[in-house]
């Protein structure tokens, strides 16, 4: 059994088909890149998947679990799986620190020391050990959107979602957070991120999936969908993200 | 017999005063009790909750405060045979006004948090209360403050509307010795100052803050 599965999910904001009929498995290990055109579903879909959008249509599986399904204690579901978003949505009245053991203290109900402990451990992971009093507002877009990635993984979660984590951030932050994401990645952690890091996405994606008008238009071994795109909607992405 | 404005008559103004604050305090208490219900039930996850906290924002909002004072006063021994002390109907009239304004007011605030915070917070599998209160409440208190202050400040001057029902504060204590002395306009001098005393060092308290949340993360 995969660990997530799309079965012809659709997805509409008002008469808007956002996703038509997607279908997809994302088996443990794997790592996916979504790359499309904004407004071509990639990240709707990313939202979906841990219950953060009601889906119109098909059904979402998660380790078993029915994402979709009213009677799935969707709280329970987002403490396996993480996301993290462009604007990185810190807290900006907590501290690093308490931004990351919120959740673990809160949802799990970890003692204060331990989750000092585990706030430690996952800022190490991010390159951010030192950080860990400081305030949102004090840190640079890069080391807020890796305490984001902190945050989520201090939850040990089993699947990690990634929503363009990098577009609002200037090259050389971006490359920071490249590097915490490609660790995270040579760690084993499921993940699905999309992203417009075509290089990255060659480099860390065991697959790319190609988003089009609410579908999966292409998908495949990264290297070989972007060096030889079948569909001329591929083809005109590509050009237009490659230079 | 009419008599001189003297120092005594401040004396009693000043005793008043007193009843105006208490009167306040209470409207404040009940108000803000029924206000913070009314601000979750509109940002409430489900729709007919938001729809009641709407309706009773929207009816008492649509109704007098005389009215409210009224129909508590006068009206429950005609409709209910109940009879009520100036007290009691004044305490809850002004918290049912109270309550709709600080309801639309503390909503605005927790309508400012960004919804990707309650997005965040929803993702790291925090329930509806959770979020508000570790995430939203917290964020939104900053925002709550200076507007808080401002509707305390107009509180305290609408409790002189409680004169019509025969509850003594300020305003009512003014008409009182206006009646015995024959000096409207020393004696209203005096309770505009006594007003003004009480409100003034709010408003700048409220700027104070305002200032300082300002600058405060």
């Amino acid at each position: 059994m995969s660990l997530v599965e799309l079965h012809n999910v659709v997805k509409r904001f008002g008469t808007n088909t956002v996703l038509d009929r997607v279908s997809l498995s994302v088996e443990a290990g794997e790592i996916i890149a979504v790359i499309g055109r904004s407004g071509s579903g990639k990240s709707t879909m990313l939202r979906c998947i841990n219950g953060l959008e009601p889906i119109q249509e098909g059904r979402i599986v998660f380790d078993g679990e029915t994402v979709n399904d009213p009677a799935t204690n969707l709280r329970k579901l987002r403490q396996r799986v993480g996301i993290v978003f462009q604007s990185y949505n810190l807290f900006p009245h907590l501290s690093v620190e308490r931004n990351i053991t919120l959740a673990p203290r809160v949802v799990k109900g970890m003692e204060r020391e331990a989750a000092r402990e585990l706030a430690a451990g996952a800022l190490a992971r991010v390159g951010l050990a030192d950080k860990i009093d400081a305030y949102p507002d004090q840190l640079s877009g890069g080391q807020q959107q890796r305490v984001a990635i902190a945050r989520s993984l201090a939850m040990r979660p089993q699947l990690m979602l990634f929503d363009e984590i990098t577009s609002a951030l200037d090259p050389e932050l971006t490359g920071e957070v490249l590097k915490v994401l490609e660790r995270v990645a040579g760690e084993g952690m499921t993940m699905m991120l999309v992203t417009h890091e075509m290089g990255f996405a060659r480099r860390v994606a065991t697959r790319l999936i190609f988003m089009h008008q609410g579908r999966i238009w292409e998908e495949g071994r990264a290297s070989n969908v972007l060096a030889k795109p079948r569909t001329p909607e591929l083809e005109t992405f590509l050009d237009a993200v490659l230079h | 017999m009419i008599r001189e404005f003297a120092l005594n008559d401040v004396y009693y103004l000043l005793l008043a005063a007193r009843w105006t604050l208490a009167l306040t305090s209470l409207a404040f208490l009940g108000g803000g009790t029924v206000g913070l219900l009314v601000a979750l039930l509109r940002v409430a996850p489900f729709a007919p909750l938001r729809i009641i906290g709407a309706g009773y924002v929207n009816i008492v909002q649509g109704i007098p405060l005389l009215a409210w004072l009224f129909v508590l006063f006068f009206g429950l021994p005609i409709l209910a045979g109940v009879r009520v002390s100036p007290w009691i109907a004044a305490t809850v009239a002004f918290s049912i006004y109270a309550g709709a304004f600080l309801g639309e007011i503390w909503r605005g605030c927790l309508r400012a948090i960004p919804r990707q915070q309650w997005e965040a917070g929803a993702s790291l599998g925090l329930s509806f209360v959770e979020q508000l209160r570790h995430i939203i409440v917290p964020q939104a208190v900053r925002v709550a403050i200076p507007p808080t202050v401002g509707f305390l400040v107009q509180l305290i001057k609408n409790t002189s509307l409680a004169a019509v029902i025969g509850f003594i504060e300020l305003t009512r204590e003014g008409q009182l010795t206006t009646a015995a002395t024959y000096r409207p306009f020393t004696v209203y001098i005096a309770v505009a100052a006594i007003y003004f005393a009480i409100c003034f060092p709010l408003t700048q308290w409220s700027r104070r803050l305002e200032r300082t949340l300002r600058v405060a993360r």
